[in-house]
Order: C-alpha cells, then sequence, then structure tokens
C-alpha cells in the first residue's frame, strides 16, 4: 500500500501536469464566461422582448443538457458539419459556452433583486446607460452574486473533469494514464481527489471571503 | 434659455404641472416658485402628490403637462439654436439632473462605496471635476455633518441618522443649484430626527436654495421662508410660515393643523 503510494508519487509529472492543465484551461473558461456572461446578462433584460427571449431560451437550454452532452455535441457533431476544431478549442469552448449560461442567468437574477431605487439614485445624481451600469449597477451585481459565481466555479472544476473523453490531458486523464500503467487505481485516485479537493477549497475559501464582502457591501 | 434675467429671478419655477398614473391623477396643475437661497416645505396628508411633484422637478418621473424651468432652461426639453424643441434624450436629462441635489426618504446610498466613494462618485465621474478639489470639498462636507471618523465606513455600518446627513453631504458635493427633500426624516427613528434637521437648518441658514416635502410642522415653521400645502394633487395655499402656521386662510389648511397640533 505505501509503496503504491511510492509509485503514484514518482510519477508526480504526470499528475503535476494534468493538475497544471487543469486549472488553467478552469481558470481561462472562468474568466472568459464571466466576461461573456456580462454581456449575455445585458441580453436577458433587455427592452426588446424579442431579444430577451432568444437569449433566455439560449441560457435555459444551456442549463437543460448536461455538460458531458455538450462537450460530444461539440467534438463529435461539428466535424459533421465540417467544423474542425482541436480538441483543446472543443474544450474550453464548451466550457466557456456552459458556464457563461449559468453566470449570466446568476447576474440576471442579482440584477432582478438589485433595489429600483438604485436605479433612480442613480439618474438622480446623472447617471444614464452605459456609465450607470458600470458604476452603479455592475459593482452592486458582482458582490452581490460573488458567493454563487464562486460556487458555480467549483462546478466548472468538477465538470472539466469530463474533458478527459476527448483526450485533453487533465488530472482525471493523467491519473487515469498513472493507474493503467502501474495498476494502483485506489492510490493514484486518492491523490487527484486530494488535489481536486485542495483546487476547490482554493476556491471556497475565495467564496467566504467574497460572502464577508457582500455582508459589509452588499446591502444599504 | 439666456434671456435677461433679473436677481430676483427664481432658480426652480414650476408651471402648472399635472400628472396622472393611470386612471389616477396624481398632480392637478401645480405652480410654484423659488428665488435663490430661499426654502420652500411642502406640506400635505400623504397620497397628495408631494412626492410626485418633487420627482416631476428633476424629471424622474416625466410629467404629462406644465413645465419645470431651472434658472430660466426647461427641464426635459431641449432647445435648439433654431428654436424647435424636443424631449431631452436619457443622456441629456441625465446631465441637467446634476445641477439638482436629491435626498431621498430610504436614503438610498450606493452600498458598494464607502461614505467618502459616495461623496465624491457622481461629482468625479458624471461632473467629471478634478480629483483634487472634489476630495477636498468631500472633506469639508464629511466636517460639516460631523462625519468625518466615518470616512472609509460602508453605508450598511451607519445609523438611519447617519446615512441621512451622508445622503445630504452627497447631494451637496454636486454643487447643485437646488437641493430636493423627499421626506427626509419619515424613515428615521424619532431620536435620529433631530440630526437630520440639525444639518438642514444649518443649510437653509446658510442660503442653499431648498424643497423640502416633510411632514415636520417644527422645521417648516422655523426653516421655512414659504410654506405651501398640496391636497389631491392641487396647491390649496402658499404662505409665509408666520400666516401659514398663525392663520391659514383655508378651513382644509386649518383642519390639517388641528390634526397636527
Amino acid at each position: 500500500m505505501i509503496e503504491n503510494f511510492g509509485i503514484v508519487l514518482g510519477e508526480w509529472r504526470l499528475l503535476a501536469t494534468g493538475l497544471f492543465n487543469t486549472v488553467w484551461i478552469c481558470a481561462l473558461s472562468g474568466v472568459l464566461s464571466l466576461i461573456l456572461a456580462v454581456f449575455v446578462s445585458l441580453l436577458l433584460v433587455s427592452s426588446r422582448h424579442g431579444v430577451r427571449r432568444v437569449a433566455q431560451g439560449a441560457v435555459d437550454v444551456m442549463r437543460a443538457i448536461p455538460f458531458l452532452m455538450l462537450l460530444f455535441i461539440v467534438y463529435y457533431c461539428l466535424p459533421a458539419v465540417n467544423v474542425r476544431l482541436s480538441s483543446w478549442t472543443c474544450g474550453l469552448s464548451a466550457l466557456v459556452v456552459y458556464n457563461t449560461a449559468y453566470f449570466a442567468e446568476i447576474l440576471r437574477g442579482a440584477w432582478a433583486h438589485l433595489p429600483r431605487e438604485q436605479t433612480e439614485t442613480g439618474h438622480a445624481y446623472g447617471y444614464a446607460g452605459l456609465r450607470l451600469y458600470h458604476r452603479i449597477i455592475l459593482p452592486q451585481i458582482f458582490i452581490a452574486s460573488g458567493p454563487v459565481l464562486g460556487n458555480q466555479m467549483i462546478t466548472l472544476v468538477k465538470n472539466s473533469a469530463f474533458l478527459m473523453v476527448i483526450t485533453i490531458p487533465d488530472l482525471t486523464f493523467m491519473a487515469n494514464q498513472v493507474q493503467a500503467i502501474y495498476f494502483v487505481p485506489f492510490e493514484t485516485m486518492l491523490i487527484a481527489v486530494g488535489l481536486y479537493w485542495v483546487v476547490c477549497s482554493t476556491i471556497e475559501g475565495t467564496v467566504r471571503r467574497l460572502d464577508r464582502i457582500a455582508a459589509v457591501r452588499g446591502h444599504e | 434659455m439666456s434671456e435677461a434675467r433679473t436677481p430676483g429671478d427664481p432658480v426652480i419655477e414650476v408651471r402648472s404641472l399635472s400628472k396622472r398614473f393611470g386612471t389616477l391623477q396624481v398632480l392637478r396643475g401645480v405652480s410654484l416658485a423659488v428665488s435663490a437661497g430661499q426654502t420652500l416645505c411642502v406640506l400635505g396628508p400623504s397620497g397628495s402628490g408631494k412626492s410626485t411633484l418633487l420627482r416631476c422637478i428633476n424629471f424622474l418621473e416625466r410629467p404629462d403637462e406644465g413645465s419645470v424651468y431651472l434658472r430660466g432652461e426647461r427641464v426635459g426639453v431641449h432647445r435648439a439654436g433654431s428654436g424647435r424643441e424636443r424631449a431631452m434624450t436619457d443622456r441629456e436629462l441625465a446631465r441637467m439632473r446634476t445641477r439638482f441635489g436629491m435626498v431621498f426618504q430610504q436614503f438610498n446610498l450606493w452600498p458598494h462605496l464607502t461614505v467618502l466613494g459616495n461623496l465624491i462618485e457622481s461629482p468625479i465621474h458624471v461632473q467629471r471635476r478634478s480629483w483634487g478639489e472634489v476630495m477636498a470639498e468631500a472633506e469639508a462636507l464629511l466636517d460639516k455633518i460631523g462625519l468625518r471618523e466615518k470616512r472609509d465606513a460602508y453605508p450598511s455600518r451607519l445609523s438611519g441618522g447617519q446615512k441621512q446627513r451622508v445622503a445630504i453631504a452627497r447631494a451637496l458635493a454636486m454643487k447643485p443649484e437646488v437641493l430636493l427633500f423627499d421626506e427626509p426624516t419619515s424613515s428615521l427613528d424619532p431620536e435620529l430626527v433631530g440630526e437630520v434637521l440639525a444639518v438642514m437648518r444649518a443649510l437653509a441658514r446658510e442660503g442653499q436654495t431648498m424643497i423640502v416635502v416633510t411632514h415636520e410642522m417644527g422645521f417648516a415653521r422655523e426653516a421655512a421662508d414659504e410654506v405651501m400645502f398640496l391636497d389631491e394633487g392641487t396647491v390649496v395655499e402658499t404662505a409665509a410660515p408666520d400666516r401659514f402656521f398663525g392663520s391659514p386662510a383655508t378651513a382644509r389648511v386649518r383642519q390639517f393643523l388641528q390634526r397636527y397640533a
């Protein structure tokens, strides 16, 4: 048992590469999703009925399908219509599209709960349009939804384990490699799970910090 | 626009303003004028249209009829050089609203910003005044309302009275030509009303032009230059406070005052 751990740790380079890949692809898709979600949330509250309907429909569809299905669609179905992407591009775009839907919905919800008076006070103090959104609305939405966004980020990390099925060498993929070479599944998976736990509890720590910020700055 | 003006011209003039929400006629041809340095108190029972009147003055609500002039300039209506008139865009309205300072019943401070942040937000990002100048004035305003030590606190950490004093300072930081108060003490605990009224009294004495919608009879009596009584969207009586409280001209006002006395 102990020596099995030794064998697995001997392949620490593989596991480290996997961890590194998992972390950067999650971080990058998290950031991209958040940026896109800001724009999508604007569509979700558009004053134009048609725009709002289409955007909400797209978001609802994304939230209704399992991430693995989306991944398969991007990886297997797009080549059928002559769109060929590398597995990395497929994985990244699937993660981004999927999480943008969740993030956008979270931001829309936070906006819906923002007291109408905040917008009105903005108007009274000379804000309109984009400046109102940027200076008054968006900071409050971010503060209010920070903890929920953080939790969604943890879901993103866990979903990223599916990327191994399209051959992206993430932590799950590499762990699977190691156990297949040495036939030590228990020890390998235990270590991989431990690494996932470290990543997720780091995010969890950030969530708790965001909670404290929201407690002070999230309401008047 | 830039017609010749005499010193006695009102800062704010409202001419026969009307506003309805659906089938409810809230304002019926309200007119008023406030000269520079004067304080007008608007009294009246709840539902009389006081708050709507105030919100129509800076066009937070668009009035259905009538007009508002800020130093002779029509609020909410853009007048081109050719004399052609059209409704102001949101952006034009926003710019014009920076010349009003508004204090709300529920304070409506921006919770994501510190006290100081609330004061300097609009002067820097909307009025585009220089940072150094705005900061110096904001610090002076904090001294004035006695909350220097709360400079870096967030609104959620303040009492109601402190919040409203900060809200007043936020309005003053805009260097407004007129201050609009919408029942500024109505949501405060009784023991906190005094500190807010003290700040407002000081402003009235210093010659800040103000329109104050309030239920505080004592404040109206001491601080107002003129008192207006509104009922069912109509101006019932406008008079100097001595007259208004001493010998009201109408039965409606007498009845109202009796209930409050």
